[in-house]
């Protein structure tokens, strides 16, 4: 079939809600796109765990460290689901964590913050995974289809994280004075970094427009943004902490909450590398993958042994 | 030794026993072994299974999405196939 009937065809699939699968023709763009996003997103998910990781042997409590523990494992299988989906495009698991290590491959920039106090692994849950919730609820629809399935299954696990992050902030928000201020200090230094997590504005939005035109995207940054803010306000009310910032209104008319200038100058220095952990979360995972090297040597050793086995 | 691409195996998971297995995603391992073992730890941690499959991804022989229409169009028009295609009195009642 040509170029321009098969791409008709296509069109027609996205237009009528047709999921896209990996067999399917698609135009070259849409492949690569897709692989740019899940991509980029499965190592959102690895590098993900690393500033939560860092208190899981701090945790106050053991109910609080089996919960830390299994949402970081959680994040290490969404990396994985994510992974698996991008390679059905043709891509190559190592050479994706070959682009992540090399510095090719971006992440999220949220997970290139430090975390402090241990207040923050209750901010992380309540906004980090409140706002990749939003992000992630909305993809549930995109159009290739591993992607969606990966989504939902995602979602599904996605839930308890940010519960347990709400519980650590009510357990400190309703506790001493002193821990009442970690946990404000904590939304202060987490909310801005969390309304970035949807990206640049609209007009400003590289990858948007296409990505919206074939379904990949479903709603623009900026809705899932505000989203995100109208539905996280009335829970930070309820904590007793005070959201940091001082333009933050209802408006209503729209009954939506209006909010003040993202810092993006902010915003695209940690995306470029300059956060302030950027390059101690990429020696992380370098350093892990180095130092896992000789198990899985062990592991093709065993598999060769047992096979030999088999043989024998 | 880290490129060392190790086989892609798909995952098929059983939810409970009556219901068939259903594709849940691929992993890498070094052998099926370990496939299974590692299906258990991405694909299983909140019982989402009584069994496990895992087959190499180079053994699944799929058929073209160019062949759709010589595939399935012909049931398209065979209505007959179907219960509703035939009528019964209502006197008899279901059937
Ligand atoms: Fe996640
Ligand atoms: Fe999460």
């Amino acid at each position: 079939m040509e170029t321009t009937a098969l791409e008709h065809r296509f069109n027609q699939k996205i237009e009528r809600e047709e999921k896209i699968e990996p067999k399917d023709w698609m135009p070259e763009d849409y492949r690569k796109n897709n692989i740019r996003q899940i991509s980029q997103h499965a190592h959102s998910e690895i590098v993900g765990m690393l500033p939560e990781a860092n208190w899981i042997t701090r945790a106050p409590s053991l109910r609080r460290k089996v919960a830390l523990l299994a949402k970081v494992q959680d994040e290490a299988g969404h990396g994985l689901y994510l992974y698996s989906a991008a390679e059905t495009l043709g891509t190559d698991r190592e050479e994706m964590i070959d682009d992540l290590h090399s510095g090719k491959a971006k992440y999220s920039s949220i997970f290139n913050y430090p975390t402090t106090t241990w207040a923050d692994i209750g901010a992380i849950g309540w906004l980090v995974d409140g706002a990749a919730i939003t992000n992630q609820v909305a993809l549930c629809r995109t159009s290739y289809g591993p992607y969606a399935r990966a989504m939902v299954k995602i979602c599904k696990e996605e839930s308890f994280h940010q519960r347990q992050g709400y519980e650590i902030m009510c357990a400190m928000a309703f506790g001493t004075p002193e821990q009442k201020a970690m946990a404000q200090d904590a939304l202060n230094r987490w909310w801005w970094p969390s309304l970035m997590m949807f990206g640049p504005t609209d007009g400003d939005s590289v990858h948007s427009q296409k990505s919206m035109d074939w379904k990949i995207k479903r709603y623009s940054n900026d809705e899932l943004r505000q989203e995100f803010v109208d539905k996280t306000v009335a829970q930070a009310e309820y904590l007793g902490l005070t959201i940091p910032d001082p333009d933050l209104t209802y408006n209503d008319e729209t009954g939506h909450y209006s909010f003040g200038e993202i810092d993006w100058k902010e915003f695209y220095q940690v995306i470029s590398g300059n956060g302030p952990c950027n390059k101690e979360r990429i020696e992380a995972r370098r350093k892990a993958h180095e130092d896992g090297a000789w198990v899985r040597e062990a592991a093709n050793a065993f598999a060769q042994k047992r096979a030999n086995q088999q043989v024998a | 030794m880290s490129n060392q691409n190790w086989p892609l195996f798909e995952v098929f998971i059983r939810s409970k026993n009556g219901l068939s297995h259903k594709h849940v995603g691929s992993l890498h391992a070094a052998d099926a072994a370990m496939a299974i073992e590692n299906a258990r730890d991405v694909y299983c941690r909140r019982n989402e299974g009584v069994s496990i499959w895992v087959v190499p991804s180079t053994q699944i022989v799929a058929s073209d999405p160019e062949d759709a229409e010589a595939l399935y169009e012909p049931a398209k028009d065979k209505i007959y196939r179907h219960p509703t295609f035939y009528t019964v009195p209502d006197e008899v009642g279901h059937m």
